[in-house]
Order: structure tokens, then C-alpha cells, then sequence
């Protein structure tokens, strides 16, 4: 068995396909809490390309920068699940995207 | 050994994405993105990044998650969401627009940034460890950014309670006819 060597380019390539489908997931899915999920997809995908390169590059910042961009996906949790709670009790109706639609006129 | 590793947790993180973005309930889906967290965590320990991985389970996986289950519970919106389309063209377009981004991003990838380059702020697994290095670039370089985290949290946490909190005349409203109802069914 040849053993092969795993470089950051493994975790690269990783980070793009989940990134993408956290992003096409986004665009497909109209539940806004499986969106918001998706979110969540592709913050992590960025999160596994700062650890990669703070690996390849024997750097701590990566690693640390991380730590800032979970503090803003649980500021952002917080944040947009309250908006999807006070948006739920004005409109009992639906869950999904299509049901906010005040600015439609 | 880390070949192994890391195609067993890769994929298990893809399948997991797959599923957070196929499945019809949002509880199937936010059970696979604890799936793709935790396989990213294992990722992270892989590559050395030991407190990330815990921190990863630990806020991700467990309070993150939880929050979203909460408001799925609350809300009540764990039935199955209709598969039909509202826009005819949207999945196709959606579907090419992802081939696009992914193109885009494997070129990026493929010219291979590991340049060699010597760390500027510290190595990432010196003797200390890494616990010790991720604290020590938080609390040097990275001071000032750390204490406006605080900020953004603390800002994060009042527009939460203000944006969630029913207004005392709605709630009032609501009170109102209750007792409205509760004395139409007495009468009645």
C-alpha cells in the first residue's frame, strides 16, 4: 500500500464541495430553518479551509480566526431565529420563504 | 492512517450536508448537520487542531443544534415541507449556478497556496501546545477582536430578547380575547 501523503489540497477540495452544496442547498430549500442550516454548511466549510491552511502554513492565526467566525454564526443563530420566531407569530400560515412576502405588495 | 482517516470523516461530512439539504424534516435535517459537525471535529483533530475540535462539539454540536431543535419544537414546524416547486426554473438554475461556484472554487484551489512561507504570528503546534498557542495569539494578537466579540455578543443577546419578545399590547390583545372566547363558550 503506497502511503499517500494528505495535503491541504484534500481539505480544499473538501471545503468547496461542502461549501457548495451549503450553497445550492440555499438556494433550493424554502424552509427558512433549513436554510439557515445550509448557512451553517458553508460557514463550516470555510472554517475547515482556515484550520487547513493553519496547518500548511504552520500558522496559529488561522485557528484563531476561527474561533471569530463562531462567534458569529452563534450571534447570528440567535439573531435570526428570534426574527424567525416574532415572523411565526404574526403569520401562524406557513414555514416557508414564500409565506414572507410583505414587501410584494 | 491519516488518508484513511480523512476520507472516512470527509465523506461522512458530505453525506451528512446531503442530507441536511434533501431531506424533507427539518428534524432529519438538523440531525445530519449535528452529523456533518461532529465529522468536521474529527477533522480538525486530524490536523492538529485539538481545541478547535472540542470547541467545534461543544458549541456547534451542542448549542447551536440544540437551539434550532428548540425553535423547531416551539414553532412547531417539524412536519414535512411540500417538494413542489413555486418557481419552474428554480432547481435547475440553482443546480448550475452550484456547478458554477464549485468550478470556480476548484481552480481557485488547484495553483496550491502552501507557499512555504514562514509563519508571522506563531507556529501552529509549538512545545506548549496548541492550547496554549490558540490562547496566547487570542490574547496578544488578537486581543482587540476578542474583546469586540463580547460586544457583538452582547448586541447579539439584547436583539434576540427585543426581536423575540411579544410586545405587552399584543400580548395584552391576545389575553383579551381569550377571555372573549372563554366567556362565549361559558355562555354558550
Amino acid at each position: 500500500m503506497i502511503a499517500v501523503q494528505v495535503t491541504s489540497g484534500y481539505y480544499l477540495t473538501f471545503a468547496a464541495i461542502l461549501f457548495t452544496i451549503g450553497a445550492v442547498g440555499l438556494l433550493v430549500r424554502r424552509n427558512v430553518l433549513v436554510m439557515f442550516m445550509c448557512v451553517e454548511l458553508m460557514l463550516n466549510a470555510v472554517n475547515v479551509t482556515f484550520v487547513a491552511f493553519s496547518k500548511a502554513l504552520d500558522d496559529i492565526s488561522g485557528q484563531a480566526i476561527v474561533f471569530f467566525v463562531l462567534v458569529v454564526a452563534a450571534a447570528e443563530v440567535a439573531v435570526g431565529l428570534a426574527i424567525i420566531v416574532a415572523i411565526f407569530r404574526r403569520r401562524r400560515s406557513g414555514a416557508t420563504a414564500d409565506d414572507i412576502d410583505l414587501l410584494q405588495g | 492512517m491519516e488518508l484513511f482517516l480523512f476520507l472516512l470523516f470527509a465523506g461522512i461530512a458530505l453525506i451528512g450536508a446531503l442530507g441536511v439539504v434533501l431531506s424533507p424534516n427539518p428534524v432529519h435535517s438538523a440531525l445530519s448537520l449535528v452529523t456533518v459537525l461532529i465529522a468536521i471535529a474529527a477533522l480538525f483533530v486530524v490536523q492538529d487542531a485539538q481545541l478547535l475540535a472540542a470547541v467545534q462539539v461543544i458549541v456547534y454540536a451542542g448549542a447551536i443544534v440544540v437551539l434550532f431543535l428548540f425553535v423547531i419544537m416551539l414553532l412547531g414546524v417539524d412536519r414535512s415541507e411540500s417538494t413542489a416547486e413555486t418557481l419552474r426554473i428554480q432547481r435547475p438554475a440553482a443546480l448550475v449556478l452550484g456547478f458554477g461556484l464549485l468550478v470556480t472554487l476548484l481552480l481557485l484551489i488547484s495553483p496550491g497556496w502552501a507557499t512555504g512561507e514562514q509563519s508571522l504570528r506563531g507556529v501552529a503546534n509549538p512545545a506548549g501546545g496548541n492550547v496554549k498557542a490558540v490562547a496566547e495569539s487570542l490574547f496578544t494578537t488578537f486581543l482587540w477582536p476578542f474583546e469586540l466579540t463580547a460586544v457583538l455578543l452582547v448586541i447579539a443577546v439584547i436583539g434576540g430578547v427585543v426581536l423575540a419578545r411579544r410586545s405587552h399590547l399584543a400580548a395584552d390583545e391576545e389575553l383579551q380575547q381569550l377571555e372573549e372566547q372563554d366567556s362565549e363558550t361559558e355562555t354558550s
